[in-house]
């Protein structure tokens, strides 16, 4: 055996350990910079920027007496935020199922053929165009169809989402699973490596980046589809609230809702941002 | 001057044979050949040495020997066994570290048994890891090391499975001659600890005549075997050999052979023919430090 007078042959120069090695080096940076990171005057520079801002437009919208079906004052948006959320809960409630049923749908579907078609560029060439045009097409284009053919009820608008999300987790996938480094290929092989780990151990991770970038862009998407197609017709979602509160001018009400799809559109950001940090952080 | 540790190779058992391998590649103008006829026999626990210009087909031949390649014609046998796809006795070292830039060190090492589908050996690859000066660095990711450690790593990485054959595909081409100088006496102490069976590629023919028992001179495309040099310097060697005038010598006697089996007007490049001034071994643990030498 070999290493075992490896091992008692090894000369001193070795034994100068390196220092550090506990950390992993990664610096914090921009949106989820830790709490110690933030110094007192940044939070409060950022307060005060928000406070001075919509304080101006309460301000403003009470002097110059705005009227409220133009731009209602941010003190009623926020009561009724408050105050009328059971009403819109339940619409939330609604639009939330169609964008996850929708997404886990369109995204798996996505992401699937995505490492699949890859493997295959003659597949690749004959599949491409049809996703382009999914793509391209705007799916709220379909939902009345969709709507007479599934009637009013959640599988229109989650069948949308999904069309809308999936190629668009595919293309950018596609993108990253495209990306094959043939050396990092060839070391997995050397180690007698099947096509199968080759795909989970190499071109996978190889891809990631790119994945979290589609699978953003394809939650997004995806919100924008659902709430799209409440608008179209149905009597749920947040998307019907908008069209009902504005044709009925009730406007905090509609902004309050405006204000709920903006948070949901930031949650989804956030929750891709973490994914990426923590599984493509490599890249960076 | 002769080596007395070193028994002429042609004594010891072949380990690793290649026979008549040719190599053509079907392009859109026509095959291009890009090695013919090479055979060469690599005694076990020799260190050998293939050097020749860029695009020879060096890389080419060594990934056939690896069996990631399939050969045209010929055949490599490791132990009287061909070769046909990678081998659990052969280990790899490729250009520029090569590791995994979203794993860290020990994630990186530990690849081939996780591909085995083995527990790592740990015990052996904490050895190893100490060996190449290495340690504490395991949570490391390759972006947050200098090239020389990356490249101790792959080393690392290559030896982790202890294979008895080394194949190493111009580790340290990348590196800077400083940093080359440190690995090429790491290798030649592991090798002499380890006495693995090496199959060395390079371009650079002052390293080649510092690692090698033998060295096979490539010619140009298509790669054929030109000529054989014994090395003759005993082990271990230091960097104070490559200031001497034998290898200076040796070192332009290759280059000179290089020339004849290539096109004159392709090879006007004078690198390769300085020997190394270095006057000391340093050793190997201060990696990372650049050197403004360009001797190739």
């Amino acid at each position: 055996m070999v290493d075992k007078h490896l091992g008692d042959k090894i000369p001193e120069f070795g034994a100068k350990k390196p220092a550090g090695g506990n950390s992993s080096g990664l610096a914090p940076s921009g949106l989820t910079s830790g709490p110690g990171a933030r110094s007192f005057w940044e939070i409060f520079a950022i307060i005060m920027v928000a406070v001075v801002i919509i304080g101006s437009a309460e301000a403003y919208i009470r002097f110059f007496e705005v009227p409220q079906y133009v731009m209602p004052p941010p003190s009623s948006i926020a009561y009724a935020l408050v105050a009328d959320f059971d009403l819109i809960a339940p619409h939330l409630g609604f639009t939330l199922i169609e964008l996850f049923v929708g997404y886990a749908f369109g995204a798996s579907i996505g992401l699937m053929l995505a490492a699949v078609i890859t493997q295959f560029p003659f597949a690749e060439k004959i599949i491409a165009p049809y996703v382009l045009m999914l793509v391209t097409t705007p799916m709220l284009a379909l939902v009345p169809l969709l709507i007479l053919r599934f009637g009013f009820g959640l599988e229109p608008r989650i069948i949308a989402v999904a069309l809308a999300s999936g190629p668009m987790v595919m293309i950018n996938s596609a993108t990253g699973f495209r990306r094959t480094d043939l050396a990092k290929i060839a070391l997995a092989r050397s180690f007698g490596a099947t096509t199968f780990q080759i795909f989970t151990k190499i071109r996978f991770p190889m891809a990631m980046p790119m994945i979290v970038v589609g699978l953003m862009i394809g939650a997004i998407f995806g919100l924008l589809t659902a709430v799209g197609a409440e608008m179209v017709g149905g009597g749920f979602g947040l998307g019907n609230r908008l069209t009902t509160y504005s044709a009925t001018l009730q406007m905090p009400r509609f902004f309050a809702v405006i204000l709920i799809l903006s948070t949901l559109g930031i949650l989804i950001y956030v929750t891709f941002y973490l994914i990426g940090k923590k599984w493509a952080s490599w890249e960076s | 001057m002769s080596s007395t540790e070193d028994p002429a190779a042609k004594d010891r058992p072949a380990k690793l044979v290649v026979t008549g391998a040719t190599k053509t590649y079907q392009t859109n103008s026509g095959p291009l050949h890009a090695v013919a006829d090479f055979s060469m026999s690599i005694a076990d626990g020799e260190f050998a040495c293939i050097v020749g210009p860029s695009g020879c087909g060096k890389t080419t031949l060594l990934w056939s020997i690896a069996g990631l390649h399939s050969l045209t014609s010929g055949r490599v046998t490791l132990d009287g066994e061909e070769i046909t796809e990678p081998h659990s006795q052969i280990g790899m070292v490729f250009q520029e570290a090569n590791l995994l830039p979203w794993r860290n060190l020990d994630k990186n090492i530990e690849l081939p048994f996780e591909i085995k589908r083995q527990k790592p050996d740990r015990e052996r690859i904490n050895k190893l890891i100490d060996r190449v000066g290495l340690a504490g660095f395991g949570n490391k990711f390759p972006r947050e090391l200098s090239g020389g450690m990356q490249q101790r790593a792959a080393i690392v990485r290559a030896l982790s499975f202890n294979p008895s054959v080394l194949l190493m595909d111009e580790p340290f081409g990348a590196l800077d001659a400083f940093t080359r100088d440190e690995m090429n006496l790491l290798v030649e102490e592991i090798w002499l600890e380890t006495r693995k069976t090496i199959l060395f590629v390079t371009h650079n023919i002052t390293e080649a005549v510092f690692l090698s028992d033998r060295v096979f001179v490539m010619s140009a495309r298509p790669g054929r075997l030109a000529k054989i040099f014994d090395i003759p310097f005993p082990r271990p060697r230091t960097l104070d050999l490559l200031a001497t005038k034998e290898v200076f010598d040796l070192v332009n006697e290759i280059k000179a052979e290089i020339q004849i089996g290539a096109t004159p007007a392709n090879h006007t490049s004078t690198e390769n023919v300085q020997p190394a001034s270095s006057p000391s071994r340093t050793p190997p643990s201060e990696p990372g430090q650049s050197g403004d030498r360009t001797n190739g």
